[in-house]
């Protein structure tokens, strides 16, 4: 035994390889190699970096205002009325800090959690590290829905139509790619990718007629517009509300199903055997998905990429373990999104870029890297 | 007594039968292997007992009850399945990935409890993996793997396991090694079944040999007396000639039959 031990270090040393990540053993790969399941100071770590850029993020702008007038308005609002004095800050100021600033991180916070373990649950259904909202169509689908709630005017009634028929659509796309990619319990990802990528081009094209033909009506056809941009501008606390209840109810109901996960990576007749009703656990882990994904695009448009990055990322730290996976990349989604979200209006002011384009900046190239190297490295099929 | 059992059970696939009519019952304590050429229906069977099909016409029963009637959870904790191509591909612990076993007796949000991580250690021990625990699983080598999922499947404490060609792609050190590991755990009271193509390996290790033949079972008796040369030449269409060791145990020599072999050689080429 110990000389087999041997050899696999002597192997992994002429391969000039870390253990267990077959990263290689220079630069900043090492370091990530000594941070590896280091559960609890992760959590320490990034909920400290959260905290940062949440206050970065309300503290950088294109008006400039002293972080303390900002510590000053977030905790007259957060604590009971009275404690703080808010004398000497303007009105405009508060407005800015609480009206615009604070809503718009916590959006960001709330969009880049739901995606990221969006993420997570279908790189563990499908067994697939490619899986992510935006590769398989669960986003556009989920956009398509929003479109229709546009035209059909049912978004101007009542916010809740919005998230409910990006729900919707972001379901339907999901089982139509899931149905189509999936054979005898397996999804290859040749298979995933390519219904993914024809459903997205489908339900893009009806997305697109459905916004030429309102141009009718100049007024649905800039709502359409401007939420199609998508983007973090103009975000408020409506759409806190609207989405924060769908996202907390998502996670919970992802950490309700963590040990059906871990179990699911060893294929589906193996978590069958292991007590696993298989069937249940891919509706409800679907479902639940959907309502992630739904809940995020209805309030940001659609943003790819970081359900891939960031949950690879987490596993390559913290290890495959869904207990640990899903906080972890909840916590870790929301702070890079709000730091993309800061990249974008910082980077070229007064322009923002779109975020979007910032995530797919950091996605893109992490997606190839990926396609490259699955296999060794993440260990999935 | 059976425990569990198959009454004239078949199954449709594709408008095919994959298996039709098999009634098999696994005796309690006892290991029964299951041999047959390659896709005569032993992995079907194992799949049906297993639970992990519904069989179209027949019934597939655990104590009595109807298999399809029971939930996952349930069965898991009675019977236990290690297919042939399980992989282990992720960055888990052996640790992590026998603790798996447990899934059937936990709760939702239940850590393992004293119980619990008596039954992984025991599983750990009694598959001869424990000074791996600490490795992860998806760098072992094939036949530590196997030994793994074996772990695994002790560790849901089932008292029948289900074993799909355990031994395949294994040296023979370790062949063995999981061989004797069934053995001492049907004589430790568990009901074994396994599909295995190393006959040889059948009359040492087996008390039962079920005979499958394209999608029926042939017989099932004592493995002495369903493995002769009658049954192997006309089961396998080889000759099998038995030899005794001077230990008094049987083995056998395969030879392709020799009519077989002159008639491909004697067919003249289509002009």
């Amino acid at each position: 035994m110990a000389q087999n031990m041997d050899q696999i270090a002597a192997t992994r040393e002429r391969r000039n390889l870390l253990p267990h990540t077959g990263l290689p053993n220079t630069g900043p790969f090492h370091i990530v190699a000594r941070l590896r399941r280091k559960v609890a100071p992760y959590f320490i770590f990034i909920f400290a970096v959260l905290v940062l850029s949440a206050v970065a993020g309300v503290a950088i702008g294109s008006t400039h205002i002293d972080w303390t007038v900002i510590l000053r308005v977030v905790a007259a609002r957060l604590l009971p009325e009275g404690w703080i004095d808010l004398s000497g800050v303007s009105e405009a100021e508060q407005v800015i800090v609480w009206l615009i600033r604070v809503p718009r991180v916590v959006v960001a916070a709330i969009a880049g959690a739901a995606l990221a373990v969006a993420g997570v649950q279908m790189q563990g259904l499908f067994r697939n590290p490619l899986a992510e909202p935006s590769v398989v169509g669960a986003s556009s689908g989920a956009a398509l829905g929003a479109v229709i709630a546009f035209v059909t005017a049912l978004a101007t009634r009542s916010a809740l139509w919005l998230p409910l028929f990006a729900f919707i659509g972001a379901l339907l796309a999901l089982f139509l790619v899931y149905s189509f990619a999936t054979r005898a319990g397996r999804t290859p990802t040749a298979t995933l990718l390519l219904a993914g990528i024809a459903l997205s081009a489908l339900i893009g094209a009806i997305s697109s007629l459905l916004i030429s033909l309102s141009f009718v009506d100049w007024e649905v056809a800039g709502n359409i517009i401007f939420w199609m941009m998508g983007g973090l501008d103009s975000r408020t606390w409506i759409h806190v509300w609207i989405s924060a209840p769908f996202v907390a109810a998502g996670i919970l109901a992802a950490l309700w199903f963590h040990r059906d996960l871990d179990l699911l990576l060893a294929g589906e007749e193996t978590s069958a055997t292991l007590g696993v009703e298989v069937e249940t656990a891919k509706r409800i882990i679907l479902t639940t998905v959907a309502l992630l994904t739904g809940s995020a695009v209805a309030v940001s448009g659609v943003i790819g990429f970081v359900g891939l990055i960031v949950p690879h990322m987490i596993r390559l730290l913290l290890g495959p373990s869904h207990r640990v996976l899903l906080p972890a990349s909840a916590l870790t989604g929301a702070t890079f999104l709000i730091a993309c979200d800061l990249i974008a209006r910082t980077i070229h002011p007064p322009t923002e870029i779109r975020l979007g384009i910032i995530t797919a900046v950091f996605g893109a190239p992490f997606f190839l890297y990926l396609l490259r190297r699955r296999r060794k490295e993440i260990g999935y099929l | 007594m059976n425990r569990l059992e198959l009454q004239q059970a078949g199954i449709v696939m594709e408008d095919a039968w994959l298996v039709r009519g098999v009634t098999l019952g696994l005796e309690a304590g006892r290991l029964t292997a299951l041999i047959g050429m390659n896709g005569s229906g032993k992995s079907t069977i194992l799949r049906l007992l297993a639970g992990l099909w519904r069989p179209s016409e027949g019934q597939a029963r655990l104590d009595g009850q109807p298999l399809h009637m029971l939930s996952r959870r349930e069965i898991a904790k009675q019977v236990t399945f290690v297919a042939q191509d399980e992989r282990l591909d992720f960055a888990f612990t052996v640790q992590d990935v026998v603790a798996m076993g447990r899934h059937p007796h936990l709760g939702r949000f239940s850590r393992e409890g004293r119980e619990d991580r008596q039954a992984i250690q025991d599983a750990l021990e009694c598959a001869d993996v424990a000074h791996l625990a600490g490795r992860f699983a998806n760098e072992l080598s094939g036949g530590e793997k196997k030994r793994v999922l074996l772990a695994r499947s002790l560790a849901t404490q089932a008292d029948i396991i289900l074993l799909d060609e355990p031994t395949s792609h294994l040296d023979v050190e370790h062949a063995l090694e999981i061989l004797e590991l069934c053995r001492s755990l049907s004589e430790a009271g568990k009901t074994i079944a396994m599909a295995i193509h190393d006959l040889n390996a059948v009359s040492r290790f087996a008390d039962r040999v079920a005979v499958v033949h394209q999608g029926r079972l042939h017989a099932v008796d004592d493995s002495a007396r369903i493995l002769t040369s009658e049954t192997i030449e006309k089961v396998f269409g080889v000759e099998a000639e038995q030899a005794r060791t001077p230990g008094g145990e049987s083995v056998f020599i395969f030879h392709r039959h020799l009519s077989s072999a002159s008639s491909i050689a004697a067919a003249k080429p289509p002009k």
